[in-house]
């Protein structure tokens, strides 16, 4: 069915997924994916645009390994470890904040690095407190966090910031940067937000509707931290003129 | 507004001083009626409070009241611990497992159903009058409960865990003990509480049709000697140990496990 082959050590990620079908309630099975291939370039921030319901979250799943029932393959470097940032934070709510962190952490993971994690993060002072005191916003801190603990050469992302107030996930979207550029990490982000992607993405694909698949491939050159409100929107409302069905928010 | 804010905290001080007082009140009330009862009828069969109290003392200092209720709870906890243990590992792999599920159903229905006395029997008729048979005979009333119980907290799982414990690729011991074991505490908690009732009335039946001691036998033999005295003196016994393992132990461990909840004050 499929070959999830190793690559070179810090290769990039080759993914090639000819199909993948659900089998709904009915019992017919409905396509998903089809077609889809992409080239994901180690320590480079890679996000995905597509229509809501096309197929993102599946694909993720299928990245992260949670999912091998499709046709195709996966290449990706020997011994990737993982960090996977939910659409909910899906913390253990028996467990404090610490103990959340600490259950997945790299081995090498000391109380300096978590210090320093949370310092960067805010949630110095949340440590000791059990996840269901935090709000959505904070409790994505900790998520994220925890994606971060587990020193991941791939992170993924599912959404990571919506239905939150825009300032709120602005600061999670600049702390994401800063956490991610202290320690480059080869990351794939999916969202619905247009200027979020134009943001965070040093590499923009563009979906399509279910079967979905990959229409464009944007690269965008600019480090992230030198991308200035200005700029985002123009290269926003320049991509909207090429792509108005995507990005028409 | 002001009406509001004077009221809010005296509804509170009010719950908080109600529970023990009332209970003491209710208790109290027991203690009375059985009192007046006992008085009015003035007969053997029912004697009064402090009669009743008086002999288990007597009995626990001179008699072999501690050590029957010893051998009784050691009967109790053994059946219990294999109900739990058995019932819990067959629940939480049929709520997983939906071809294993449709396998054992009917089994477990039936072993629902078959009255207890019906099971009693039968194992002391096979494996002969034993303590093997006997604390067997009441695990195996109490396990298809567990089982059910269990079955439902298995079903209810939260997938979303799942996936983040995939994710994180935890090992499996870390996952029964951090994302299933915290998840299934509730059911866990119904399933013992249940559970203890349910073994204490059995061990008791098991005791008094095929074990030489035991508060079962207890009561058997006072039952032949028709000295109710005894037999209300050895259930006060019993029962003063199973408001002491709830207050004591059942519900401080329900405390403790539940501490993450935030809780109205």
């Amino acid at each position: 069915m499929n070959d999830t082959r190793p690559a070179g050590a810090n290769g990039p990620i080759e993914i090639d997924i000819a199909q993948k079908t659900y089998t709904g309630a009915d019992g017919v099975p409905v396509p998903v994916i089809r077609d889809f291939s992409l080239r994901i370039a180690p320590e480079s921030m890679t996000v995905l645009m597509g229509p809501s319901g096309c197929g993102k979250t599946t694909f993720l799943r299928i990245l992260a390994g949670l999912d091998d029932d499709f046709d195709g393959s996966i290449g990706m470097p020997e011994d990737t470890r993982l960090g996977f940032m939910f659409q909910e934070p899906r913390l253990l709510p028996w467990r404090r904040v610490r103990r959340n962190i600490e259950l997945v952490a790299d081995e090498g993971f000391t109380e300096e690095d978590m210090i320093q994690l949370v310092d960067a993060l805010g949630i110095r002072d949340k440590l000791e407190v059990y996840p269901g005191e935090l709000s959505l916003g904070l409790a994505r801190r900790a998520a994220l966090a925890r994606a971060f603990a587990t020193r991941p050469n791939l992170l993924l992302l599912d959404e990571p910031f919506v239905s939150l107030d825009e300032p709120t996930a602005d600061r999670l979207r600049r702390l994401l940067l800063e956490v991610w550029e202290a320690r480059p990490t080869t990351a794939v982000l999916v969202t619905h937000n247009p200027r979020e992607a134009v943001m965070l993405a040093d590499e923009l694909v563009l979906l399509g509707p279910r079967p979905t698949r990959v229409i464009e491939t944007i690269k965008i050159d600019v480090p992230q931290s030198e991308r200035t409100p200005a700029m985002i929107e123009e290269v926003y409302s320049d991509l909207l003129q090429r792509y108005p069905e995507n990005f028409a928010a | 507004m002001t009406i509001t804010s004077t009221h809010i905290p005296r509804e509170r001080r009010r719950r908080t001083l109600a529970g023990p007082v009332v209970t003491l009140i209710s208790f109290a009330g027991f203690v009375a009626v059985w009192f007046v009862a006992a008085y009015i009828a003035e007969s053997r069969v029912l004697p009064g409070p402090v009669e009743v109290l008086a002999y288990t003392v007597e009995e626990a200092v001179n008699g072999p009241l501690l050590s029957e209720l010893g051998i009784t709870l050691w009967r109790v906890a053994a059946a219990f611990f294999i109900a739990m243990v058995v019932g819990c590992v067959i629940g939480i792999a049929m709520g997983e497992s939906s071809i294993l599920n449709r396998w054992l159903d009917s089994w477990l229905i039936v072993l629902l159903n078959l009255p207890a006395l019906v099971i009693i029997i039968l194992a002391y008729v096979w494996f002969g009058l034993t303590e093997i048979a006997a604390i067997g005979a009441v695990a195996l009333n109490k396990i298809p409960n567990v089982i059910v119980t269990l079955r439902e907290g298995a079903r209810s799982l939260d997938p979303g865990l799942d996936e983040m414990a995939r994710a994180y690729r935890m090992s499996p011991t870390e996952r029964l003990k951090h994302v299933i074991l915290p998840q299934l505490q509730p059911y866990i908690a119904a399933a013992s509480r249940t559970g203890l009732s349910l073994i204490w009335k059995i061990v008791l039946v098991v005791e008094l049709l095929g074990r030489p001691n035991g508060i079962g036998f207890q009561l058997h033999l006072n039952f032949q000697l028709f000295n109710v005295t005894a037999i209300l003196g050895y259930t006060l016994a019993f029962v003063a140990v199973m408001l002491a393992i709830e207050f004591l132990l059942v519900q401080p461990f329900e405390r403790y496990t539940t501490r993450w909840r935030k809780r109205p004050n």
